[in-house]
């Protein structure tokens, strides 16, 4: 069907259509930006609800991840790690790792995100989280583990639970893709070095053994190294 | 060109009413009430609170997708039969005819929409019910002027229907996908970031906020806020005109 001009369109018609349009924008301009409540975090629905909602296990996972993330992160809006409640944390984190076991995400955020938390006991929860988690994967999940050692080196100065993580590390990720130094973790925690320092070594191994791939990841993890970094400075310079 | 537009729309309602568009319409809404009642009766309490809230969650995308499906494959059969070309052989503006059609399919609308809130009336107090069911009328006309809209630009059935829908559920979400792109922990200061959050913006501007709408949670006891309505009329009032605005303008532009 071919088009005519559009001045066989009425003016009234052109001049309603740029008003009523105009007004759409204005309109939009008025209503306030939505912002997200500071909501208590509700528990996760069950790993069947999800699956009745939605149908897509791993898409779920991955909506759920964003969800979360979004959760503590909201525009306008900063709830501080103490203020959520962990154990609802860990019930999400473990809900999305039930739905999509291949996702990495979730340890990801348990030991890059929530143990950040100036709370011993929320950092020890999430500390448990990435150790109890890793027997599930071992071979794909040891990164999170080793992080878990240095956070429980550095922040718990718990050497026990360090080399708890190490050993594990050692002993159950034995697989080809692995790197070599990864098993050498006990070493590498018992040497005498910061924990900036510590971080340093770990993310370049990661990064030159290819463990890591994401842009994304690899940006946020070289940000959190940065943020050490400035951290151990302005700590050594009150010294 | 009032009587003219009255006509069509007469004419537009008794085709909805002979292509048996509320036989099917009755059995969506039975399908509603038989899945409400069943879960109702799994509930071990707030039985009514459940039925009431799922019964308005099925309903409101049920009724949506039904109406504008039968806009949209009613106004491509008459595209096909060439019933539009011997209307606008008569003597009558283009704006007449897409009015009247407009006026028809918003009466089908409304009488859908009178039946879906007779049903919510049976497990939610009557105000609540109100409210959802005006907010749900609302939304059924933006719904039909968008139809109509695809219909008259796309002419088939596949694209129309496409469009329609991906609009719809773009402007359901779009509050939404706005909070999740601006999440601190995301390289903000990314240029691909700031373009994709910048159109995002742009998109939000032009859409309606359908997220505000017909919300199951006011049938589940939450605390009736009428202080919404004049906000939602408002926004149904301006986006109606700017839809039945372009479907005119494209409807002027065809060559038939």
């Amino acid at each position: 069907m071919t088009q005519r001009s559009w001045h066989n369109v009425p003016s009234s018609i052109i001049i309603l259509l740029l008003l009523s349009f105009v007004l759409q924008i204005a309109w939009g301009c008025y209503l306030p930006r939505q912002q997200a409540r500071a909501e208590t975090l509700s528990q996760p629905p069950s790993v069947a609800a999800f699956k009745l909602v939605s149908g897509e296990p791993v898409a779920a996972a991955q909506l759920s991840t964003l969800y979360l993330q979004a959760f503590d992160n909201q525009p306008g809006i900063s709830i501080p790690f103490r203020n959520l409640d962990y154990a609802r944390v860990s019930a999400w984190l473990e809900r999305i790792l039930e739905l999509d076991p291949r996702g990495q995400y979730p340890l990801l955020m348990a030991s890059q995100l929530y143990a950040q938390v100036p709370d011993e006991s929320r950092q020890r929860q999430m500390l448990a989280f990435a150790y109890q988690h890793f027997f599930d994967d071992p071979n794909q999940r040891w990164p999170w583990l080793a992080h878990a050692a240095i956070v429980a080196k550095h922040r718990l100065h718990d050497m026990p639970l360090a080399l708890k993580y190490a050993d594990a590390i050692a002993h159950s990720a034995t697989g080809k893709n692995v790197p070599h130094w990864a098993q050498q973790m006990r070493i590498f925690i018992l040497e005498e070095m910061n924990e900036t320092k510590s971080a340093e070594i770990l993310l370049g191994g990661l990064l030159a053994s290819g463990t890591i791939t994401d842009p994304h990841e690899i940006h946020f993890l070289m940000e959190r190294l940065q943020a050490l970094k400035g951290k151990s400075i302005s700590e050594s310079a009150h010294e | 060109m009032l009587r003219h537009t009255l006509t069509i729309a007469r004419f537009t309602l008794l085709e909805g009413l002979r292509a048996r568009f509320f036989r099917v319409a009755g059995l969506v809404l039975l399908l509603a009430l038989a899945g409400a009642l069943f879960a109702g009766e799994l509930a071990i309490t707030e039985s009514e609170r459940i039925r009431a809230t799922l019964l308005a969650a099925f309903l409101r995308p049920a009724t949506i997708f039904l109406l504008s499906l039968y806009i949209i494959s009613s106004m491509a059969r008459e595209f096909n039969d060439k019933g539009t070309e011997l209307i606008l052989a008569l003597d009558l503006p283009r704006a007449s005819y897409v009015l009247g059609k407009l006026i028809g399919f918003a009466l089908l609308g409304t009488a859908l929409a009178f039946f879906a809130g007779l049903l919510g009336a049976v497990f939610a107090p009557v105000a609540p019910v109100m409210l959802w069911s005006v907010s749900l009328l609302l939304e059924i006309w933006l719904v039909a002027a968008l139809s109509l809209f695809c219909a008259i630009s796309f002419t088939q059935v596949v694209p129309a229907a496409s469009l329609a829908l991906g609009f719809y559920l773009l402007a359901r979400n779009i509050t939404t996908i706005q909070l999740l792109g601006s999440s601190p922990v995301l390289d903000a200061h990314s240029f691909s970031h700031q373009v994709i959050t910048g159109l995002l913006d742009i998109i939000a501007l032009v859409l309606p906020h359908l997220d505000n709408f017909t919300q199951s949670a006011w049938l589940a006891n939450y605390p009736t806020t009428w202080n919404i309505l004049p906000s939602l009329l408002l926004q149904s009032a301006i986006t109606l005109t700017l839809l039945t605005g372009a479907a005119m303008f494209d409807f002027y532009r065809k060559n038939f």
